[in-house]
């Protein structure tokens, strides 16, 4: 049996959108060998959740809704996950790429004796897979070894999931004794927002040290609300304190490839290019024009983003 | 409090790599070799520790003679004494984590902190492999609130709070800031805003000419212990084609509008 199961994260009941992505790699892995695809979502609500996942093909909907998953915590969730992937057979676990899967993943890699490969970006066969280094200037085909494997998908490479056969919602009995761990949550203060993700918005517009100051990234936040875009910004302007470092894009941060992309006094470092290259059409203004960003533009503009910017709104709102 | 921080030895960030013309690696004439960026933060987060509440600072680094080189850099910033793994092997996070847990398990140290990920490989799962491993608490990720410009940050101290036993981290998760309490000892991997790494003093340099480094043989910690991942083939990634450099706004929202029909 070579059969995959999905790690699916949700948020307020709903599927997270990177994750309906993560199902695509997880149909076409199951094309390749014939194995059958599973989902899983853990967690409080994960039932509701799993509601919107039975259409996609899946053999099952594996679901963990116990309090004692409310708050992730890699110790928890490796138990919650082994349990999944013996109740239907899996020798492969996947997920959407993010801060949940790159914690968590390598632990299970472990604990259940598999080899893994990180950010994959196409599937070349059962056990075969292409993924970046060196922030993406190489691409390397990798060949995972032995019967078990995992892998985190880089998602901006699948499309969103064809539709399928119906599955079954299943529920799993797996609870954890949060006394017995080693380690405790404490808080989580999230980083609300009324725009779009970066990682899922069509647009996204992103400043670099070129903004100068906390005050001069509202001009990048002006041009964001007048296109319904995300925001992103530069390693300068969240190690500086400017923006929250959740809005980083790059090698490092968030990867993101929305339609069209605003580099706006962005100088264009390779570790900052890793992370929005794939994005359909890039807009890069900068006042130097030898700034290496210009190099992957579709369109560059040399000039103050300060003049730039709000004629750019004006004539989106003419 | 004894800390053991890890120092993987990688290609210069800031110089352009070439791939062998059979995709069988890199070239590495003419290329240098730094400290991981990231390992260079966990240097700096586990000293800053030390500091705090006493203790060694131990350097662990595992890799080919050159990486003494690794090492000596994290004994000049101020660590105090080495531990290398001698190896012209490379290895994946399987194996590394592997040795690593070898060597942890003779330390016995109350804190590991590595750089969240290599550079090179851009796998960033030796840490959370090694936690396991261990069966050990962990926190990926660490960071703090304020900037690396903040009067925090200047006065250098540590932003991991030791105390009954635990350890409190601040680490940055998707859509916000997570603390965790762990129970020590601890495995923690470090973000680039968890602080801004010293650089070595010439003192700090002629000093760490006399400290220890231990050597030891990989595969005498691991036996005949098999990669997992292995790298079949290195390529370049599909180059984006030639753009354009416009005039002005006008001629921008033009070939937005109508060209690339993005608007």
């Amino acid at each position: 049996m070579s059969n995959v199961l999905v790690l699916i994260e949700h948020a307020n009941g709903q599927p997270k959108k990177l994750s309906l992505n993560a199902i695509t790699f997880g149909q076409q892995l199951c094309a390749k060998t014939g194995g059958k695809l599973n989902l899983l979502v853990v967690g409080s609500d994960a039932a509701t959740a799993a509601n919107a996942l039975t259409g996609f093909g899946a053999e099952k909907v594996l679901v963990i809704d116990d309090g004692s998953f409310s708050h992730y915590l890699a110790e928890s969730y490796t138990n919650a996950l082994s349990a999944a992937a013996e109740a239907c057979g899996a020798t492969t676990i996947a997920g959407a790429s993010s801060s949940l899967s790159k914690d968590l993943f390598p632990r299970l890699a472990v604990r259940f004796d598999a080899a893994m490969a990180s950010d994959v970006l196409e599937v070349v066969d059962g056990n075969t897979f292409k993924r970046p280094m060196w922030a993406g200037d190489v691409i390397a085909t990798v060949e995972l070894k032995g019967e078990r494997q995992i892998c985190t998908v880089r998602t901006t490479e699948f499309d969103a999931p064809e539709a399928g056969a119906e599955s079954t919602v299943e529920t799993l009995a797996a609870n954890v004794d949060l006394g017995t761990l080693q380690t405790s949550f404490v808080d989580l203060k999230e980083i609300k927002s009324e725009r779009p993700d970066a990682t899922v918005a069509d647009v996204v517009v992103s400043g670099g040290r070129g903004v100068k100051s906390p005050e001069g990234f509202q001009v990048i936040e002006n041009l964001a609300d007048s296109l319904n875009a995300g925001i992103g910004a530069s390693r300068a302007v969240c190690d500086a304190g400017w923006v929250p470092n959740d809005l980083q894009i790059g090698q490092t941060g968030k990867i993101v490839a929305p339609d069209l992309y605003f580099a706006l006094g962005i100088s264009g470092a390779i570790q900052h290019v890793a992370g929005m290259k794939g994005s359909k059409v890039i807009v890069a203004i900068n006042k130097d024009p030898e700034a290496p960003i210009f190099q992957v533009a579709d369109y560059g503009l040399v000039a103050d983003l300060f003049d730039a910017v709000p004629q750019i709104i004006e004539s989106i709102n003419a | 409090m004894k800390i053991l921080v890890t120092v993987k030895r990688v290609e210069d960030p800031e110089i352009k790599i070439k791939i062998k013309a059979d995709g069988s690696g890199l070239e590495t004439d003419q290329m240098k070799y730094v400290v991981n960026p990231f390992d260079e933060i966990a240097v700096e987060e586990a000293l800053r520790l030390r500091d705090a509440h006493d203790g060694e600072v131990i350097v662990l680094s595992i890799g080919v003679g050159d990486c003494a080189q690794q090492i000596r850099t994290a004994l000049a910033m101020g660590a105090d004494r080495g531990v290398h793994v001698l190896t012209d092997e490379t290895l994946d996070p399987t194996l590394a984590s592997l040795a690593m847990q070898k060597v942890i398990e003779t330390e016995s140290p109350d804190v590991v902190l590595m750089g969240k990920q290599a550079v090179d490989d851009d796998m960033g799962q030796t840490g959370v492999m090694l936690a396991e491993r261990l069966g050990w608490s962990q926190a990926s990720f660490a960071s703090k609130e304020a900037s690396l410009e903040s009067d925090e940050e200047k006065s250098k101290q540590t932003a991991l709070s030791v105390a009954d036993n635990k350890v409190t981290v601040v680490r940055e998760v998707d859509g916000g800031i997570e603390t965790l309490a762990l129970s020590l000892p601890a495995l923690i991997t470090t973000e680039l805003r968890l602080n801004i790494p010293r650089y070595a003093s010439l003192p700090g340099i002629m000093k760490a000419k006399k400290k220890e480094i231990k050597e030891m043989a990989l595969r005498d910690l691991i036996g005949d212990a098999q990669e997992r991942v292995q790298i079949l083939k290195m390529e370049k990634p599909a180059e984006r084609a030639a753009g354009m450099i416009v005039n002005d706004v006008p001629e921008l929202m033009d070939k937005l509008r109508n060209e690339a029909k993005v608007l």
